[in-house]
C-alpha cells in the first residue's frame, strides 16, 4: 500500500516526528461489510497527540463506519485498533468512553430541555448519597467551561435557550470533562453559522494545544484545510491517500475525493 | 398580579419572577386558585371558604392529585396513559375482593396486605403495558386504550358486575370517611415537622452554595418565600383542624388520603429533582436520542414509569374504594381525563420534555375546586362537564400563546 504513505513519501519535521511517536490510536487493515457490501476494507489510520485529522470522502466512502468502530458502536469483521499502541477490543460505546474515546454528533447530542450542568453530566450524574450532586457538578460544569474559554450566560438555563455555537461547545466540554484524549467530531459546524462555526473552531484549536488527538470528518474543504495537521481521503470503503495539509493543495485533495486516485505529481515519488 | 404588572413595566429584558427565582407559572396558577375560590365563594353565599368544605375539598383532590405526578413524567417522556381510569377501577375491585373475600379481618396487617397486592397489581400492569410500548415500538396511546377497554371489562368480569361491599373499617380508614383523619395533635406534629424540615433543607441549601461561590437567592426574599411556606402549612393544618369530628366533636385533622397525595407528591418532587430516574426522564423527553448516546437504558426507562404510574393508579384505586366503601365495576371511569387535564393545567407539554410536579398538583387542586364549586352551586353535571372542558381548552391555549412570544 504504497500508495496510502505520502506522509511518510514527504519528510518533514510533523511527519518524521511522528515516526518517532506513538501514534494515539491507530487501526490497521479495518474491514467490514454488511450483507454483501464492503464497507471498509483494509483501513490503516493513525492520529497523534495534538493533532486534527481531516477526514475526507463522499457519501459511502466509509468515513461514518470507520468512525462509528472507533466509537464502539460497530465491530469489525478483522483488523485491529490499538490505542497507544495496545490492541483494544471497542465493544460498546461505554467501553470506547472508557478509554478516552468521545464522539460529538452534529446536533443530537443535548437534552435541549436540560441545563449545561445537568446536559455536561448526562448519563454520568455526579452522587452523593445516592442523591444528584447538581452543586458539585454546577462547580465542574463553570470550571471546564473557564478552562476551555467558553462562556455561557446562565448554567442553569435550559441549553435550548443558547446559540448553536455555544451549545456545541457544551457538548465538547462534556467529552473534554471526562477526559477524552480522542474527540471524534461528526460535521461538528455543518448546522452552525460563521460566527458559531469560527467558535467552535477556536475551541478546536484550544483542544490541540492540550494533547488531544481530533478526527474530524467534514464536508466543508475550507474547515478542514483551516483546522486539520493532515487529511486522510477515503473512498469506497478504502483510503486514498494522507497527506500534511501544508504540503497538498485543495484541488489535489479535490481530485483524490472525487477520482479516488492519487494527483500524478505524488505518484512515484520517492518513498 | 402587582408583580406580574410591575415585571411588565420594566426596561430589563428577564422577567421580575424569573430574577426572584421564582416559577411565573407557579405563582400564576396560585392566584388563578385563589381568585377561583374566592369567586365560588361569593357565588355560593359564604359556604366555600368554610372549614368544612375545604376539608372535603382537600379529600375530592386526593384520587386524581395521587396520579397525576405519574402522569407528568409518562406525558414529559412524550408518552400518554388512558388506561389509569379502568386501572383504577380494576385494582380498586380486586382490592375490594381481597378485603371482603380473602382477608375479611378488620386488622391492619389484613388491610395493609390488601393495600400491597393492589399496588404490586397496579405495578404489574403498568410494567406489562410498558414493555409492549418499549419493547414492541407501539404507540402508547394505542396501547393503553387497549388497556382503557381491557381493565374496565376486568373490573366487570371480577365479580360479574357485582358491587363488592362493605370493606373493613380499617381499609376505609384510607377513604378519609369517619375515623379516616388523623386528628388535631398529629396534624399539628406532621406541620411542625414539614416545616423544621423545609427550614432545615434550604438552610443546608444557601451554605453549600455559598461555601462553592453559586449564587443564591438574596437573604430577605429566601425568609419571606420560607416564611409564606411555613404560613400556608401553618394555614392548611389550622382549616383541617378547624372541621370537627361529628361523633367526639374533636378536630378531624388532616384526612388520610390527603396525607398519602401530600406524601406522594413530596417523594415526587425529589424523584425529579434529586434522582438520576428523574434526570433521565427528562433528558429522554427533551431528545430520546441524546438520551440513547448517553447510555441510559431507555426501555427500562419507560417500563419504570408506566409501573409508577400503574402503581399510583392502584394507590387512586384504594383511596376511591375505601371512601365510596364498595368495589364497583365503574368507579374512575374518565377518571384519565382529569388526569391529564391537571397535568396540563399545571404546565405539562404534550410535546414531551417540560413538566412540574408542583404545577400538576396545582392544576389537580384546580379542577377539584372548579368541580367542588360548581356542585355547591347545584349546576348540572351536563354544565359541569362543559365548564371543565372550557377551563381545559382556556388554559391550554393560554400556554400555546405564551410560549408562542416567548420563542419569538
Amino acid at each position: 500500500m504504497s500508495m496510502a504513505n505520502i506522509s511518510g513519501a514527504t519528510p518533514s519535521a510533523a511527519s518524521l516526528n511522528s515516526e518517532t511517536r506513538i501514534p494515539l490510536i491507530q487501526t490497521r487493515g479495518l474491514s467490514k461489510s454488511f450483507g454483501g457490501v464492503q464497507a471498509l476494507s483494509d483501513v490503516s489510520v493513525e492520529l497523534y497527540p495534538g493533532e486534527v485529522l481531516g477526514l475526507l470522502g463522499h457519501n459511502g466512502a466509509g468515513k461514518s463506519t470507520l468512525i462509528k468502530m472507533l466509537s464502539g458502536a460497530y465491530t469489525s469483521d478483522s483488523g485491529q485498533i490499538l490505542i497507544g499502541g495496545q490492541e483494544v477490543a471497542l465493544g460498546s460505546p461505554r467501553a470506547a468512553q472508557q478509554l478516552g474515546i468521545e464522539t460529538i454528533y452534529q446536533n443530537l447530542a443535548l437534552a435541549d430541555n436540560l441545563d449545561v450542568p445537568a446536559n455536561i453530566f448526562l448519563g454520568r450524574e455526579l452522587l452523593r448519597g445516592g442523591v444528584l450532586d447538581e452543586d458539585t457538578m454546577e462547580f465542574e460544569a463553570r470550571q471546564v467551561l473557564e478552562r476551555l474559554k467558553v462562556r455561557v450566560p446562565d448554567l442553569k438555563k435550559p441549553v435550548f435557550n443558547l446559540s448553536g455555537g455555544q451549545r456545541q461547545c457544551i457538548a465538547i466540554s462534556r467529552a473534554i470533562y471526562f477526559k477524552a484524549r480522542i474527540l471524534i467530531m461528526d460535521e461538528p459546524t455543518a448546522a452552525l453559522g460563521p460566527q458559531e462555526t469560527a467558535q467552535v473552531n477556536e475551541l478546536i484549536g484550544s483542544l490541540r494545544a492540550e494533547g488531544v488527538g481530533i478526527f474530524l470528518i467534514s464536508h466543508d474543504l475550507h474547515d478542514v484545510f483551516d483546522l486539520a495537521d493532515r487529511i486522510t481521503v477515503m473512498k469506497n470503503g478504502r483510503v486514498v491517500g494522507s497527506a500534511l495539509t501544508s504540503q497538498i493543495s485543495q484541488d489535489e485533495v479535490l481530485e483524490m475525493i472525487i477520482a479516488g486516485k492519487l494527483p500524478p505529481t505524488r505518484v512515484g515519488q520517492p518513498g | 398580579m402587582q408583580q406580574v404588572n410591575s415585571a411588565a413595566a420594566r426596561p430589563a429584558s428577564v422577567p421580575l419572577l424569573t430574577r426572584l427565582g421564582l416559577d411565573a407559572r407557579l405563582v400564576f396558577m396560585i392566584l388563578a386558585i385563589l381568585g377561583i375560590w374566592v369567586a365560588f365563594h361569593l357565588l355560593t353565599g359564604n359556604i366555600f371558604l368554610t372549614a368544612r368544605n375545604l376539608w372535603n375539598l382537600s379529600v375530592q383532590t386526593a384520587s386524581v392529585g395521587v396520579m397525576v405526578s405519574g402522569m407528568v413524567l409518562i406525558i414529559v417522556m412524550r408518552n400518554i396513559d388512558l388506561s389509569i381510569g379502568s386501572v383504577l377501577g380494576f385494582t380498586g375491585m380486586s382490592m375490594a375482593v381481597l378485603g371482603t373475600v380473602v382477608f375479611p379481618q378488620n386488622t391492619w396487617w389484613a388491610a395493609l396486605l390488601t393495600l400491597a397486592i393492589g399496588l404490586a397489581l397496579g405495578a404489574l400492569v403498568g410494567v406489562i403495558q410498558g414493555t409492549w410500548i418499549a419493547s414492541l415500538g407501539v404507540p402508547s396511546f394505542i396501547v393503553t386504550l387497549g388497556g382503557l377497554l381491557i381493565f374496565r371489562g376486568g373490573a366487570w368480569l371480577l365479580t360479574g358486575g357485582q358491587t363488592v361491599a362493605p370493606l373493613s373499617d380499617t381499609f376505609q380508614i384510607l377513604g378519609g370517611g369517619l375515623g379516616g383523619s388523623i386528628g388535631g395533635p398529629w396534624s399539628w406534629a406532621v406541620g411542625g415537622a414539614l416545616t423544621v424540615l423545609i427550614v432545615l433543607a434550604e438552610l443546608r441549601n444557601y451554605q453549600q452554595r455559598a461555601r462553592r461561590g453559586l449564587p443564591n437567592r438574596p437573604v430577605g426574599l429566601q425568609l419571606l418565600i420560607t416564611g409564606a411556606t411555613a404560613l400556608t402549612i401553618f394555614g392548611f393544618v389550622t382549616v383541617m383542624n378547624s372541621y370537627d369530628d361529628p361523633r367526639t366533636n374533636l378536630p378531624r385533622g388532616i384526612p388520610v388520603p390527603v396525607l398519602i397525595m401530600l406524601v406522594v407528591t413530596a417523594f415526587m418532587m425529589w424523584l425529579v429533582r434529586a434522582t438520576r430516574f428523574g434526570r433521565y426522564v427528562f433528558a429522554y423527553g427533551g431528545n430520546p436520542e441524546a438520551a440513547r448516546l448517553a447510555g441510559i437504558n431507555t426501555k427500562r426507562l419507560t417500563i419504570m414509569v408506566f409501573a409508577l404510574m400503574g402503581m399510583l393508579a392502584a394507590l387512586a384505586g384504594a383511596i376511591q374504594t375505601a371512601r365510596l366503601n364498595a368495589g364497583t365495576n365503574s368507579t374512575g371511569t374518565l377518571a384519565e381525563l382529569s388526569v391529564i387535564a391537571a397535568a396540563v393545567i399545571g404546565g405539562t407539554s404534550l410535546s414531551g420534555g417540560s413538566g412540574s410536579i408542583p404545577g400538576a398538583f396545582l392544576g389537580a387542586v384546580l379542577m377539584a375546586s372548579l368541580i367542588n364549586g360548581m356542585l355547591l352551586l347545584d349546576l348540572p353535571s351536563a354544565w359541569q362537564n362543559v365548564v371543565q372542558g372550557l377551563v381545559l381548552m382556556l388554559a391550554v391555549s393560554l400556554d400555546v400563546v405564551v410560549q408562542r412570544r416567548r420563542s419569538k
